[in-house]
């Protein structure tokens, strides 16, 4: 990788001279290279082994206020000199945008610190084989109605980010990535279940076992076994931790530059104002060790930094890049490519202790499809999970819906916050309790 | 040169240097060891974008991708590697990678190569040259300044072009040798009105395999502008939406993604192989109601989920799934027909050269029926019209599945009356289809704007349906 990342450099300063050569009055390019192999073993056997190796380089030329970009996985030089040339090309066609151009020099992360993210694993294809097939063998051992699996796969990448810009800023750094994931299907009477589990992490060394993996794709996968609907009905709703993840994501798609500045944001001039229960605080960490969104910059090449999104439920902050900072009068905040590790408050209770609160009320442990409408805040979703009485899993349900504003979910509605903080993902947050959804069922 | 492989032969190996002996070469390499199966897929797309928003043109781009896909197949073992420069080095390296699941030697080697005769359901034209650069952005400036007089209520429009040229190549060791061209466009226009403080958005968009010409034809840009802005509007009045069981009437064209949901993907042969699906095991079994034949249909001239061939080079087809209710056939890719004793229907697809190919769909819909439309409607007493869709999902194992409606009607004594705000409907594939009892004569196909996603990978398809009445579906909607 290192070999990788210094090509990479070479061809990031290759495409600035190139664009300046054309006459740009500005120039910048992202430049990302990985490998990897990803295997997947099912019933006792090797399913597929892939190898992969990809690199992606984007560039973008600027003629003044005009801008044109291209993109391509080629790095000989005539192709990287034809690319460079389509987007000098495009930029030509483009019209005059005040508010397009290269962040400002002393938002460039000059001072990029040392992130700490590069953990290759050692394993060798025949291992990981191996060890996708042993985790297969625990799951389908674990319960006798498991009938099927759709295998155990295992991934595993290294990948280099390169950011270079012409006001002399080249930022660099190396990330790792490592997955196990474990699909089985269960069956009794007619019925089929799927359900699934999965470990990821920068450090191999933090992958949750086989063991666990297999354990809990088993007990996923048998207890959604008789499920069935609910009538229509008020209830209250917890979103498990991993599900609470996506609540939590139109939260921050919600205040993306992007869509503030085409008002296509249900949070459009909030800024200030109480969005979240008044116990509720969102931060991001970008430095975060081995922290799945962390980065020391973003793709502007501007820092980042510990914003504060929501203080005692009140939005302190938008997520901008620079140009949609610009296109809304403000700076900045080092979220051109999105949030890096957004950290949600906890209460002080555990996801039992969080039933034995609702007593009597829907555990979402599934959800389905898209129905979100962030210009409005209508939230509809399809999901599947458990009903709760005196705070006990009761019996499994599916194919019902769950229906809401997000303006009340995030709000007035939003009752607490679990202690079981799910760390597979950018956003970390337990599971989170809401005291009435519409279920829509029978 | 007008022959599509010839295209596709000269642009992937021609212009990289590559001999159609040397590929021999590398193929009979992997085939000395103990491989069944297998094959070389050179790909080179070249696409752009331009993107208006607030009244000028933001940003424009091009991208360029190439490179070859290296298969080895050993009877349920894949292995697969691939470059993303067409060099013989890069080739032989990831055939190496791709034929090291086995280890036994053989001494199959691969037969002469043969060119599968190639056909044309589009032209082999490169899309990207059908207007000038000027032309481009005139056409966004026009459609822009189209929807700001159509209403005074529309306070941001978003505008995109985009097109595309794929040419590929697929070379097995079988020794076909099959080619195809692949242009695609597509516009998109996306609004958001506002009213009393109240904001909505609506999209609208087309493409399909031709070039940019189509858009102004028939003031096809403007169609898309009037439908944008006209669905915003209507979201303006909408109420909020019930909650419960209903009986629902689903509109022709795009409606039909419930059909790519609730049976498509159950019908797709790997899932069928491994028995994870709901439909595993059920052909000649009756999976809907008798009212209902489905097909999925590769050969349509110029629409967006057609194909001349598939991307292990079988030439695409139409294959009835259901017919008058009872299930008849899978979509199958070459893998997958083979360890189910069956044949290709040529529905093997992939992303691109860096992904294995997946029997997937290509443009899915129901046949008409003989009701009227207003007859369908003036059949329900109290119940849901949903007249255009969002996105949907589905778990094949369980059969549930979602789709997300963005326009919505309630239906009052047999009559459309309030819009309501989206909701997501939710039911189980074979009992949702088992409810149909009415059948439209109205078949429409959707405009060319759908994309479809599987283990990580997205590719393009078409949906369609006639107007359809489902006695019972779950309404996720506020109002109970």
């Amino acid at each position: 990788m290192k070999d990788t990342q210094s090509n990479l450099k070479t061809i990031a300063l290759t495409i600035l001279q190139e664009a300046s050569r054309l006459g740009a009055s500005q120039a910048e390019v992202i430049l990302h290279g990985s490998k990897g192999f990803s295997v997947t073993a099912r019933q006792g056997d090797v399913e597929t082994v892939e190898y992969n190796q990809d690199k992606s380089i984007e560039i973008t030329v600027y003629l003044g206020k005009r801008c044109g970009s291209a993109s391509l996985s080629d790095t000989r030089p005539e192709a990287i000199r034809a690319a460079v040339e389509a987007a000098h090309h495009i930029a030509r066609f483009t019209d005059e945008d005040p508010y397009s151009g290269l962040a400002e020099p002393n938002e460039l992360a000059f001072d990029c610190p040392e992130i700490d993210l590069f953990y290759p694993w050692s394993i060798t294809v025949e291992q990981a084989i191996q060890l996708a097939c042993d985790c297969e063998a625990k799951a389908l051992a674990q319960d006798k109605r498991i009938i099927n699996t759709e295998g155990v796969n295992i991934v595993t990448a290294e990948g280099s980010y390169v950011y270079a810009n012409s006001l002399g800023f080249l930022g660099t750094y190396l990330a790792t990535r490592h997955e196990i994931s474990c699909v089985l299907i269960a069956k009794q009477q007619e019925q089929m279940q799927r359900d699934y589990s999965y470990t990821v992490a920068c450090d191999s060394q933090l992958l949750d076992s086989i063991d666990i993996v297999a354990k809990q794709a088993a007990e996923r996968t048998v207890r959604r076994l008789g499920a069935h609907r609910l009538s229509t009905r008020k209830a209250p709703v917890i979103f498990a931790a991993e599900e609470a993840r996506s609540l939590l994501g139109h939260f921050v798609a919600a205040i993306q530059g992007g869509n503030l500045y085409r008002k296509s944001s249900f949070l459009l001039d909030h800024l200030n104002k109480p969005v979240f229960a008044p116990h509720i605080q969102i931060h991001e960490e970008p430095l975060l060790p081995k922290g799945l969104g962390s980065a020391p910059f973003d793709s502007d090449g501007v820092r980042t930094r510990p914003n504060i999104f929501i203080k005692d439920g009140i939005l302190h902050n938008y997520a901008l890049g620079t140009y949609s900072a610009r296109k809304l009068n403000r700076m900045t905040t080092g979220n051109a490519d999105g949030v890096h590790n957004l950290i949600v408050s906890t209460g002080e209770k555990t996801l039992s202790e969080l039933l034995k609160t609702m007593h009597t009320g829907l555990l979402v442990t599934e959800m389905m499809g898209n129905g979100v409408n962030l210009v409005t805040g209508d939230y509809s979703r399809g999901v599947s999970g458990y009903w709760i009485e005196n705070g006990e899993i009761q019996y499994p349900v599916q194919e019902i819906t769950i229906a809401g504003k997000l303006q009340n979910i995030y709000g007035p509605r939003l009752v607490e916050i679990g202690t079981d903080i799910d760390t597979r993902g950018n956003i970390r947050t337990g599971s989170i309790l809401i005291e009435e959804m519409i279920i829509a069922g029978d | 040169m007008s022959n599509i492989i010839d295209i596709a032969h000269h642009d992937l190996l021609e212009n990289s240097g590559l001999t159609d002996n040397q590929l021999y070469k590398v193929i009979n390499s992997i085939l000395s060891y103990s491989i069944d199966y297998s094959d070389l897929y050179f790909q080179s797309t070249y696409s752009e974008s331009w993107a208006l928003e607030d009244g000028i043109i933001k940003g424009g781009s091009f991208d360029i991708d190439r490179g070859v896909g290296v298969r080895a197949l050993s009877g349920e073992k894949t292995g697969f590697a691939y470059a993303d420069d067409i060099l013989l080095p890069a080739l032989e390296r990831a055939a190496q990678a791709a034929r090291s699941i086995v280890h036994n030697s053989n001494n199959n080697i691969v037969k002469a190569w043969q060119r599968v005769p190639s056909r044309q359901l589009y032209l082999p034209i490169n899309p990207i040259n059908s207007l000038s650069e000027n032309e481009k952005t005139a056409l966004l400036q026009r459609v822009d300044a189209y929807v700001r007089q159509l209403d005074s209520r529309v306070i941001q429009a978003n505008v995109s072009l985009a097109g595309e040229y794929e040419t590929v190549l697929v070379m097995a060791s079988n020794g076909h040798v099959a080619g195809d061209v692949r242009p695609l466009v597509r516009m998109n226009i996306s609004v958001v009105v506002e009213e009393n403080g109240r904001r909505e958005q609506g999209y609208a968009g087309g493409g399909g395999r031709f070039n940019y010409e189509y858009f102004l034809q028939e003031e096809k840009a403007f169609e898309y502008a009037r439908e944008a802005v006209r669905q915003a509007l209507v979201n303006l009045q909408a109420i909020d939406a019930p909650a419960g069981t209903m009986p629902v009437i689903l509109g022709p064209g795009w409606p039909g993604v419930l059909l790519h949901e609730a049976v498509g993907h159950g019908l797709e042969g790997d899932f069928n192989r491994k028995g994870t699906s709901i439909y595993s095991g059920r052909i000649g079994q009756q999976v809907t109601s008798s009212l209902c034949t489905i097909v999925d249909d590769g050969t349509l001239a110029n629409r967006r989920g057609s194909l001349n061939i598939d991307d292990e080079g079988t030439p695409t087809q139409r294959t009835v799934l259901i017919e008058n209710g009872i299930l008849q056939n899978y979509m199958l890719d070459n893998r997958n027909a083979q360890l189910m004793n069956m044949l290709s229907t040529g529905n093997g697809r992939r992303e691109s050269y860096a992904h294995l190919p997946l029997p997937r769909m290509t443009n899915t819909f129901m046949l008409a029926g003989e009701s009227q439309p207003e007859d369908i409607i003036a059949s329900v007493k109290k119940g849901l019209y949903a007249a255009n869709f969002g996105g949907g999902q589905v778990d094949i194992t369980s059969g549930k599945f979602v789709f997300s409606a963005s326009e919505a009607y309630l239906i009052e004594n047999g009559k459309i009356t309030a819009p309501v705000k989206g909701a997501t409907l939710i039911g189980n594939g074979p009992d949702v289809l088992s409810k149909v009892s009415m059948v439209g004569n109205d078949l429409q196909l959707d405009s060319g704007v759908g994309i479809c996603g599987k283990e990580g990978q997205s590719v393009p398809v078409g949906v369609g349906q006639p107007t359809l009445r489902v006695d019972a579906l779950t309404v996720g909607g506020t109002q109970q």
